[in-house]
């Protein structure tokens, strides 16, 4: 059964995914940029593992090229469950 | 004149503790680091030495090459910034099996919960060639840069082929060597199934009762160097890749060729390339592995290859302090070879009490004993054979 998704509930998520890879949680922030938090595409691969075993979503490698924020794959996340 | 490639750094993660030091005052004291039957590098924390992040893109084994490179490369005063442009300095490092840990684990997903389980790290951190390049990504190295894959011959192959490297001009400073991290459930299992490990889970190289290798895992890193460079930049110069020797069996997947003929060839050629010869050799770091078919083709090979000066050439083999680490075994060894020559010593091979017929060389089972040959530099030769019948051996100076 797959969590209820919510802004909420996806960003709790993806900021505990972000440290689980090896990201610094004081660094996290929604306005955070990928880049600025050392995140790349192998990471984002692993973190839309960890989404789609959460909240049933799937996101491929152009789902997300474009992203550049925290808060964007967070809403990214949002839309396409919705 | 030709360029003569000299060793500025060493750096070692080994059973017998972080750093080199222990490696060869632990081994020469006549401590093991062999417990439970393998020799695990239990001090060793990949966080001591990369960030989370870091840590979890690499393999036990590309980890530990990591940390050895750190040392060697702070040894040879390039720890915080190359001597030279980045284009003139390469990476060659050696590995036996690769990230096994990585893909058992991988598998394991994909059986447990289906494809798309599966990593996006998993090929980065299986492939051989993680190691050498994790280091070159770390230090900005842009010269030469590959994985050495000759089983347990490997971490000689990267030694010798680094130094040709280095004398064929193509760079003025490589970071070589060898690492292995396999002691797994199905490397443990494959080994004990061919019959090579030992059962007892006793190191014993050269003793009548061994009965085969003991696993471990660790890693060694050299800085080889052209020698003028070196010297021209004020480096200490710890030792000297005087030879190289590398043939092939050709004759069995698995078991050497019982005289031990293309080994002894391999140790001619090292000793020849080095324009020594066989009473020049002061010490000989054997590969010893304490399985039974190794210790007798390898006894053979050294009377085939120095002749007289076998009989009373102190041989012996660090794989009786720390097991066999495979990919790994040549770098730590060759390390083990210049720092026992550095200290004039020759390091003993633990656990020998029984004699075999035919195994009747100087296997130094009393203890570590001094190596004397007037005030000028020592020569010895490490020898690595490896399953596929790669024969590597290094003739090295200090």
């Amino acid at each position: 059964m797959a969590t209820e998704v919510s802004t909420d509930t996806v960003e709790e998520k993806i900021f505990d995914g972000l440290v689980e890879l090896g990201t610094d949680r004081s660094a996290l922030s929604r306005e955070a940029t990928l880049e600025s938090i050392d995140v790349d595409s192998l990471d984002l691969v692993e973190l839309a593992q960890i989404v789609e075993d959460e909240f049933g979503v799937e996101l491929r490698g152009d789902d997300v090229k474009d992203v550049r924020t925290v808060g964007e794959v967070i809403e990214l996340v949002v839309a396409k469950a919705g | 004149m030709s360029r003569r490639v000299v060793i500025t750094g060493v750096g070692a993660v080994t059973p017998l503790g972080i750093g080199s030091d222990p490696l060869i005052e632990r081994w020469s004291g006549g401590e093991s680091g062999i417990a439970d039957g393998a020799g695990r590098c239990r001090e060793f924390d990949p966080l001591d030495f990369l960030a989370k992040k870091e840590a979890r893109r690499l393999d036990r084994f590309a980890q530990m090459a990591i940390a050895a490179a750190e040392e060697a490369l702070g040894q040879a005063g390039a720890g915080d910034g190359l001597p030279y442009e980045g284009h003139r300095v390469g990476c060659v490092i050696g590995t036996g099996i690769g990230g096994l840990p990585s893909l058992e684990e991988q598998q394991r997903k994909l059986i447990e919960s289906g494809p798309k389980a599966v990593s996006p790290l998993a090929v980065p951190l299986m492939m051989g060639n993680a190691a050498a390049a994790a280091v070159a990504m770390r230090h900005d190295l842009h010269g030469h840069t590959y994985g050495v894959v000759s089983a347990c011959a490997a971490g000689a192959h990267a030694l010798g082929d680094a130094a040709r490297i280095i004398r064929a001009g193509d760079a003025d400073m490589v970071v070589a060597g060898g690492a292995e991290a396999a002691i797994t459930g199905v490397a443990t299992a494959a080994f004990a199934a061919m019959e090579a490990t030992s059962p007892s889970g006793i190191s014993r190289p050269f003793d009548a009762r061994r009965d085969g290798f003991v696993m471990g895992e660790g890693a060694g890193v050299l800085i080889l160097e052209e020698a003028d460079a070196a010297a021209a930049r004020g480096a200490e110069m710890l030792g000297e890749i005087r030879g190289y020797g590398a043939t092939c069996d050709g004759f069995h997947l698995t078991a050497p060729q019982p005289e031990g003929l293309e080994a002894a060839r391999a140790i001619s050629l090292a000793i020849a390339d080095a324009g020594l010869s066989a009473t020049d050799v002061d010490y000989v770091n054997a590969h010893g592995t304490s399985t039974p078919l190794n210790d007798r083709s390898e006894t053979m090979a050294l009377k085939l290859a120095l002749g007289e000066r076998a009989a009373d050439v102190p041989v012996s083999s660090t794989k009786s302090a720390i097991g066999h680490l495979l990919g790994a075994a040549g770098a730590v060894e060759a390390i083990a070879t210049v720092e026992a020559l550095r200290r004039r010593l020759a390091p003993p091979t633990l656990g020998w009490e029984e004699a075999e017929e035919g195994l009747d060389l100087d296997y130094v089972p009393d203890g570590a004993r001094p190596l004397e040959n007037g005030d000028g530099p020592l020569v010895a030769i490490s020898n690595s054979f490896g399953f596929g019948g790669h024969n590597a051996v290094l003739c090295l100076a200090a």
